[in-house]
């Protein structure tokens, strides 16, 4: 059994798995049932002067057979007083010693800053979270994301912060922003202990064809919602990519953005989280999901022969980078295999139509068709030599491993673009011909 | 005509593979997608192992079969058998929400086959039991189902268990007697290796009774499981009975499970009397291995048969003809010339409903096999006899407390089929689980630690170990904290 245990800027976590900032983690009940399904952590939700709160609050975008592919929420920061949540915590922490909880702030003076900040501390969390990242009406009051994306001022609040800061502060980042790396070097500059990243996507899911107001409806209009669930993973991932990999940027990070099982824990891990935090997929189905999250993360590493988690952080980021460093040289076709094809066509349409005409129909004969196949129906056959090796077809065929797109072996060197500018600017070869 | 082997090799693994094959791990990705992961899922509660269905398919979607495979044995050791004997339309199938939506309920038998398969194709060690072992030791009677479940249970909570078996092989019906294109033998001596890898010691070819005397076990053990199951089929107790080409349908179920499919010796036209699950099996096995017309002889109607109405189904699809309303009164033939057929009167119901022969309404059919599968035995009085102090309700089971299976002598248990008068692998499994706890909650005063995922009905009865490392509700810890909370303020 590998063990999950981690240690993020000094606060000890039994497992990487946090609930984000955000209603699972409203109240103390909620904590505690969260501890008892398994959780590592709780990030409570961001404590500040009571808001109030809207009917309706949410929506999501479904995909077919699958709800809540994207979730989206106008909902603003807690809507309890702050002596009400800070009680909460130190009677959760009185519970579960070994367990973190993060006091998430947002507030506005530095004087408030101080006093959330010595609250915080007095009630007993292990670290404090500041929410620069919420992207609906608080910023419209000069917080959250408005902070989050002006790294100025994210650096003098920071500042402020670490004036009387005695527990590990983290920062919480918003992706409502060009590139995330300024936000997270200010935060690192002004002495924060780490970032967590990401808030939610600014974002409208849908509008009502009859009425013409989007949903979350409130008595007939909407707003701009926060948008986060398994369709923000990609962007999360990436922005997570990009601190990991700044160089000179050595904070810990806490990944956060469409975490639902642990594959994604998993990817998270190896693009540089040691921390992970999960909102939606526990709105969606309750804090029980955490059990697959850690039971699959731990016999991930038993069988990779991890002996940690420590082991994994970190590890896919030093294999992404830049475009110009890619191997031009590099060759990779399309194979599709016959004894899986059920002759759907897809793959033909989609690169007739929608990439580089490089499938053609043939007839079947002499071709092991699989079970179930119309005889004499022609079938696709890829043309490896006009093939680019896009992935479309792979993408698009709806059968597991039925076409694969495999290495071609090349008699040349690999060659980046930037070598290759080199190279032809030293006259050592031609330029490459122009595709036809 | 002619008792002989009728197929081939191959024809007969084809005609008896089983009904449903395996999942491609792409289709059970997207039957697992459709689980709604319902909270305080009704599946759970109709389960009788009361297995974390879906969370071991929120496994499989996630890619976590290996999860999955731990989930279910945690909960079933026999999770593999299970799958594919369980009448899930009955149990788990059956209560699913998405029936309610008109849809197809989710395929939880051939999900939890396919977790299973991945538990024992991989050999990863899912189970453990304790280094640590409390001195106890339980002596288990019967390596069927019951038996192996109690065994393995108490393997898991630290304690040592010993079975005799008195067949050559362990597993019970799930070995001997189920039908082949539900469950290989080999499914079944898999799971038997399985609870053995817990350090269980299985002695087979050993009867208590007659190899080792009960009060020699008694005198050596901390605890007895009775877990011995039913006995031999009823006689037909009609003259010609004993002529050859009359088999009892267990003995012929357990000759082809036992052989080579193309070496097991059926009839051109076989009758079999009766209309349970057993006799639906024995029926549609001899028309899989190629006689040429079975026909089922039932002295009541269809609406009366005890066989589940799919088992009716399938026989019916593998073309095994009927004759309700009939009862056998004489097997023809003679001991030289063979059987010939048998003799057969109409049946009505008398007032009570009961079936009475008409008279006059005799007739003949030929046949060159007759197979009886009038129900198996009660063995409580065999039982008795051997363990004294325990005993026997008025339909020959052997009394015990349903919840912990205790019987009236103070450390004897019983459960399966010898307790409940014979019902499903999974009963058998479920009650082994129970006593199991129940001897753990003797021996230590603690009921066992593994929790259960707990429903808003309550716990599935006597389920333990779903697989989780905490019940997802602790209403007690809600209510304290609730107080915590008052009293803080
Ligand atoms: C033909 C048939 C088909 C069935 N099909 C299904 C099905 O599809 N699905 C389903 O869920 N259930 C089915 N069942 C029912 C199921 O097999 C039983 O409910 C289940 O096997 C009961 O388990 P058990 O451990 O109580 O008994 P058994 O499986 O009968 O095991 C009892 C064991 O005890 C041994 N034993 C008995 N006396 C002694 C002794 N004195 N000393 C030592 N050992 C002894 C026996 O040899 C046997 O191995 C079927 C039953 C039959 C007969
Ligand atoms: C309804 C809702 C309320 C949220 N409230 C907060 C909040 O108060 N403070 C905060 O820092 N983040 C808040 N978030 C953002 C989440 O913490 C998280 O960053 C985001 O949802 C992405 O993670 P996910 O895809 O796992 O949901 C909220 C998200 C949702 C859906
Ligand atoms: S989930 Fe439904 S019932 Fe619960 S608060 Fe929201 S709208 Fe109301
Ligand atoms: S998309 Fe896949 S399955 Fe469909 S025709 Fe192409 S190769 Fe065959
Ligand atoms: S009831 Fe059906 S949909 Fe719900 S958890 Fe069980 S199998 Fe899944």
């Amino acid at each position: 059994m590998a063990d999950l245990s981690i240690n993020f800027a000094g606060i000890r976590s039994p497992n990487p798995f946090w609930v984000a900032s955000g209603p699972p983690a409203n109240t103390g009940y909620q904590a505690n049932r969260a501890f008892e399904a398994g959780w590592g952590g709780v990030v409570w939700k961001t404590i500040g002067e009571p808001i109030v709160n809207t009917a309706s609050r949410y929506s999501a975008m479904h995909l077919g057979n699958t709800r809540i592919a994207g979730f989206n929420n106008i909902e603003l920061i807690s809507d309890r007083a702050p002596e009400t949540n800070f009680d909460e915590i130190a009677e959760v922490k009185r519970r579960w010693p070994d367990r973190v909880v993060v006091a998430s702030l947002m507030t506005d003076t530095r004087e408030n800053w101080h006093d959330y900040m010595k609250r915080s501390t007095d009630c007993g969390s292990d670290a404090v979270e500041l929410n620069f990242g919420c992207p609906h009406g608080m910023c419209e009051r000069g917080m959250g994301s408005a902070v989050g994306q002006n790294p100025e001022v994210i650096e003098t609040i920071v500042g402020w912060v670490m004036e009387v800061a005695e527990i590990p502060v983290i920062v919480k980042l918003t992706p409502n922003i060009t590139s995330v790396k300024h936000a997270a070097r200010a935060a690192k500059n002004a002495g924060a202990d780490a970032i967590s990243l990401i808030n939610t996507i600014n974002s409208i899911t849908q509008v009502n064809l009859e009425t013409f107001a989007p949903e979350p409806l409130v008595d007939g209009r909407s707003t701009h919602g926060g948008y986060c669930g398994p369709a923000v993973k990609p962007i999360a991932l990436n922005m997570l990519h990009e601190c990991a990999a700044d160089p000179g940027f050595d904070l810990p990070i806490s990944g956060i953005g469409g975490i639902g099982n642990w594959r994604d824990a998993a990817e998270f891990l190896a693009l540089g989280s040691t921390s992970l935090q999960v909102c939606t997929a526990i709105m969606h189905y309750g804090f029980r999901i955490v059990e697959d999250m850690k039971e699959g993360l731990s016999d991930y590493l038993d069988a990779q022969g991890f002996s940690s988690v420590n082991d994994m952080i970190g590890r896919a980021v030093p294999n992404v980078g830049d475009w110009q460093n890619l191997n031009l040289n590099y060759k990779r076709v399309a194979r599709i295999d016959y004894n899986k094809c059920i002759g759907c066509n897809l793959c033909y349409v989609a690169c007739e139509d929608g990439a580089h005409q490089c499938i053609d129909l043939i007839d079947p004969a002499g071709y092991g068709l699989g079970p179930g196949r119309v005889p004499e129906k022609f079938i696709p056959q890829v043309r490896e030599v006009d093939c680019v090796g896009c992935n479309l077809c792979s993408l698009v065929c709806p059968v597991d491993n039925c076409i694969d797109m495999v290495e071609l072996k090349s008699e040349k060197q690999p060659m980046s673009w930037k070598e290759y500018q080199q190279r032809v600017a030293d006259g050592d070869m031609d330029p490459i011909p122009a595709h036809p | 005509m002619a008792i002989k082997p009728k197929l081939s090799e191959r024809a007969a693994e084809r005609n008896m593979a089983e009904l449903e094959p395996a999942y491609r791990p792409q289709e059970a990705t997207v039957e697992a997608d459709r689980c709604l992961y319902c909270f305080d899922a009704p599946c759970i509660h109709s389960c009788p192992t009361g297995i974390d269905i879906p969370g071991f398919i929120k496994k499989i979607a996630n890619d976590n079969v290996t999860g999955a495979a731990r989930t279910i044995l945690r909960a079933n050791v026999l999770g593999a058998s299970c799958a594919r004997v369980c009448p899930t339309e009955v149990l788990c199938e059956g209560a699913c929400v998405l029936l309610d939506r008109d849809e197809t309920p989710i395929k939880i038998g051939r999900l939890q086959r396919y977790a299973t398969d991945h538990a024992y194709e991989s050999a990863l060690p899912l189970l453990h039991a304790p280094a640590k072992k409390s001195g106890k030791r339980v002596a288990i009677i019967g390596g069927g189902p019951a038996g192996l479940s109690c065994a393995a249970e108490l393997a898991q909570l630290g304690h040592e268990a010993v079975i005799y078996e008195r067949h050559q092989k362990a597993g019970g019906l799930n070995t001997y007697g189920i039908a082949y294109y539900k469950m290989k033998p080999a499914v079944a001596l898999a799971e038997v290796r399985l609870v053995q890898s817990l350090g269980v010691e299985i002695l087979t070819g050993t009867e208590v009774g007659k190899d080792v005397p009960g009060d020699e076990i008694l005198n050596c053990y901390d605890a007895v499981f009775l877990a011995i199951g039913l006995g031999a089929t009823y006689s037909l107790g009609i003259p010609g009975e004993d002529l050859p080409g009359v088999v009892e349908a267990l003995a012929f179920i357990e000759e082809l499970r036992m052989n080579p499919l193309d070496e097991v010796a059926v009839g051109d036209h076989v009758a079999v009397i009766g209309c349970g699950n057993t006799a639906i099996d024995a029926a549609t096995q001899a028309k899989r291995l190629g006689a040429n017309r079975v026909t089922i002889v039932y002295r009541r109607g269809p609406e009366d048969m005890p066989a589940f109405e799919y088992e009716y189904e399938l026989a019916k699809t593998d073309g095994v003809e009927f004759l309700f309303h009939t009862q056998p009164v004489e097997v023809l033939g003679s001991k030289a010339g063979g059987l010939e057929g048998l003799r057969m009167v109409r049946t009505e119901p008398d007032a009570n409903g009961r079936p009475q022969n008409v008279a006059g309404s005799e007739f003949d059919v030929p046949f060159d096999m007759v197979i009886k599968a009038l129900g198996q035995q009660k063995l409580g009085d065999v039982i008795a006899k051997i363990f004294p102090g325990i005993t026997i309700d008025k339909r020959g089971s052997i009394e015990r407390d349903f919840a912990t299976g205790i019987t009236k002598h103070g450390s004897i248990y019983a459960g399966g089929d010898a307790a409940n008068g014979g019902s499903e692998v999974v009963d058998a499994v479920a009650e082994g689980k129970r006593a199991a706890a129940a001897m753990h909650a003797s021996f230590t005063g603690e009921a066992p630690e593994k929790l259960v995922q707990t429903t808003r009905l309550g716990t599935p009865d006597g389920a333990t170990g779903a697989g989780i490392d905490k019940p997802v509700r602790v209403v007690e810890l809600e209510r304290a904290f609730r107080a915590g909370e008052a009293s803080n303020g």
